[in-house]
């Protein structure tokens, strides 16, 4: 998703009342209240950086979610959805729900029993130090990268609707996110998280019931849309039978392998920012219980992202342009959709909760990449690499300053995109060729004893390399599209989904290949690593109510449920 | 220790308040420029409705009767 970063000087699109102020400022103390108060139950390695491992479900799985729910997820989604139309649901549906479920059920216990601090932990055990090591140094790197990118375009997004100064909304978001996390470490990053959730609903839920109310309920949204765009528009699978049927120039194929079945389960299950939140659960049962929670409610996320987008399309009187032709023309962009809603509805108070919830959403986001950064950086490269003799207190302190240390490089980035616009769209091409590969490595490190340390390492790197290969290849002769996502018809989202796709493929036959020529590890050093050779834990002997797998079931149902309603 | 549903109480209490108060202001001073659905009052049944929330958030989860 990229957001408005072009330099255009614009009259703000609302202005806060005294009622609004009172509400951010309101926000910001609480936030450090939050921050302060957990300062001393953050003494020890384990409180620091796992959060003492005493996180209920609920918790865990609201903060995974919140992890996730940053502020240019729900406005560039929401632009995506007045652009693209109802298909832009398919993130939230089939490109989550059953990764988050696969989670749950599948990959939790291994993380769990396995007692690491990391998603690159995971891989020393089970591959080696030279596959942690790649995947610690570069998810360590595009972490604080993607942190100051995110902070730069919220910090643009502030200045075009509210006109705020740039540089006060970089430092001061930047320094309530520093002292909460260095205070509280991920104990507090997790509570703040629970309570932006919260903040995020009650901002933006208001939008889409006054929004069916002037629209005149659902059929006559959809009547509007019709007439206004294209009957494509709301429905989710019945236009992706080819590239041109749909507005996203994208077919079934790419939503089902690429999107679903490599991208979303790479982001889901081996992304640390999410699953760290994960790790932090008190025990087995709550930990599969978190993702399964996550996932009842990212269902319904689609209500505060999706529709606002598809109300804006059927409401609002004026039409809104891309981005590159708004930075000339000066009209609104898809992204301003979701604050157009905001200041179209919502009077003072709840135009300042609105803005609250924006602001929530990004510093939720920016928090999950500052404490995973601190982690890896602490636990996959600080201590094996450079100090590993240090003692519990020293490495917390360690973790304290990198988090500051963390902050001020995302600062540094956000700067430097300011100076040069295009990095944004790079670094975001660069985050996502790590994640398909990842995935293909930690999959078959959980399923396939046979996999080895030098066939996991070179999977790893090769599909990462395949895959920087494949964007490079387009970027040079766009032509190339048609080769990489099958079709000339084909646009820049298909590009992503079908590159992830080639890339996970490359991993897996690498990893393949190489293991069955390399030595494989004995059974009593896979213990505990691999799906076959551990006792996976039980939930316990619990009602059938309680237990994950019925409620993952009750979770599957309503998410087929729903993909045929819309269908 | 405080519960985080103690400090989720606090936040929809006090901004319901402060939300409901302005719809409540706005109610009986009717801004020169007023949102789409101003009939409404959207302020004053939400702000109502994230206090009684809030409210009940912070009488169950009050310091010293729950864990987080």
């Amino acid at each position: 998703m990229t957001l408005p970063y072009a330099a255009v000087e614009t009259t703000p699109l609302v202005h806060l009342s005294t009622a609004d102020f009172i509400i951010v400022v309101f926000y910001f103390a609480l936030v450090l209240a939050i921050g302060f108060y957990l300062r001393g139950r953050a003494n020890t390695g384990e409180d620091f950086f796992m959060a003492g491992r005493e996180m209920t479900a609920w918790v865990a799985g609201l903060s995974f979610l919140s992890a996730n729910l940053g502020a240019l997820e729900l406005m560039g989604w929401a632009g995506s959805a007045y652009q693209y139309g109802i298909l832009a649901t398919h993130w939230y549906w089939i490109g989550a729900i059953p990764a988050m479920l696969f989670l749950a059920l599948v990959m939790m216990p291994f993380y769990y029993i396995s007692k690491t601090h990391s998603v690159p932990g995971y891989l020393k055990l089970r591959f080696g130090e030279p596959a942690r090591a790649v995947s610690a140094v570069s998810f360590a790197f595009m972490t604080v990268l993607m942190s100051g990118v995110n902070m730069f375009a919220m910090a643009k997004v502030m200045q075009i609707v509210l006109g705020w100064d740039i540089n006060k909304s970089i430092w001061l978001s930047a320094a309530t996110v520093a002292i909460y996390v260095a205070l509280g470490g991920l104990r507090s990053a997790i509570f703040n998280e629970v309570l932006q959730f919260f903040l995020i609903w009650a901002g933006a839920l208001l939008i889409p019931i006054l929004g069916l109310y002037e629209a005149g309920g659902w059929a006559n949204m959809k009547a509007q849309i019709a007439a206004r765009a294209s009957e494509q528009y709301v429905h989710m699978w019945s236009g992706l039978g080819s590239f041109t049927d749909n507005p996203m120039g994208i077919n079934w194929a790419g939503i089902v392998f690429g999107l679903a079945a490599v991208i979303s389960m790479g982001y889901w299950t081996t992304d640390f920012l999410v699953v760290q939140r994960i790790l932090a659960a008190k025990d087995i049962r709550s930990a599969e219980m978190a993702p399964i929670i996550g996932a009842g409610f990212k269902m319904f996320v689609p209500l505060i992202v999706i529709l606002p987008g598809l109300l804006g399309l059927a409401v609002l009187p004026m039409k809104l342009v891309p981005e590159s032709v708004a930075a000339v023309t000066g009209a609104h962009s898809y992204n301003d959709v979701l604050p157009l809603m905001l200041a179209r509805y919502c009077g003072p108070g709840l135009l300042g909760l609105g803005i609250t919830a924006l602001i929530a959403g990004f510093m939720s986001g920016m928090a999950g990449n500052v404490t995973a950064f601190t982690t890896v950086w602490t636990y996959d490269i600080y201590r094996p690499l450079i100090n590993s003799k240090g003692t519990d207190h020293h490495y917390v302190n360690m973790g304290r300053w990198t988090t500051v240390i963390g902050v001020l490089i995302s600062i540094g980035t956000a700067y430097l995109v300011m100076q040069f616009a295009s990095i944004m769209d790079y670094v975001q091409a660069l985050f996502s060729f790590f994640i398909a590969p990842l995935f293909g490595t930690v999959i078959l490190g959980m399923l396939w004893k046979r996999a080895t340390g030098p066939g996991g390492f070179l999977g790893l790197l090769c599909g990462t390399l395949s895959s920087i290969g494949m964007w490079a290849w387009v970027k040079v002769d766009p032509s190339a599209l048609r080769y990489v996502a099958l079709s000339p018809h084909a646009k820049a989202l298909a590009q992503d989904m079908f590159q992830a796709l080639w890339s996970f493929l490359v991993c897996v036959i690498v990893t393949v290949v190489v293991s069955l020529a390399t030595k494989p590890k004995t059974d009593a050093e896979l213990t505990n690593l691999v799906y076959g050779l551990t006792p996976v834990p039980s939930v316990g002997n619990i009602p059938v109510y309680q237990k994950p797998v019925f409620w993952a079931g009750v979770v599957g149902v309503v998410f087929v449920i729903l993909n045929i309603i819309f269908w | 220790m405080i519960s985080i549903w103690f400090f989720i109480g606090v936040s929809l209490l006090v901004n319901g308040l402060l939300i409901l108060c302005a719809g409540i202001y706005e109610f009986w001073h009717p801004p020169a420029q007023q949102v789409v659905l101003y009939n409404l009052h959207a302020s004053v049944w939400w702000g109502a409705l994230m206090t009684v929330i809030g409210s009940g958030y912070c009488y169950f989860f009050k310091p010293g009767q729950k864990k987080a």
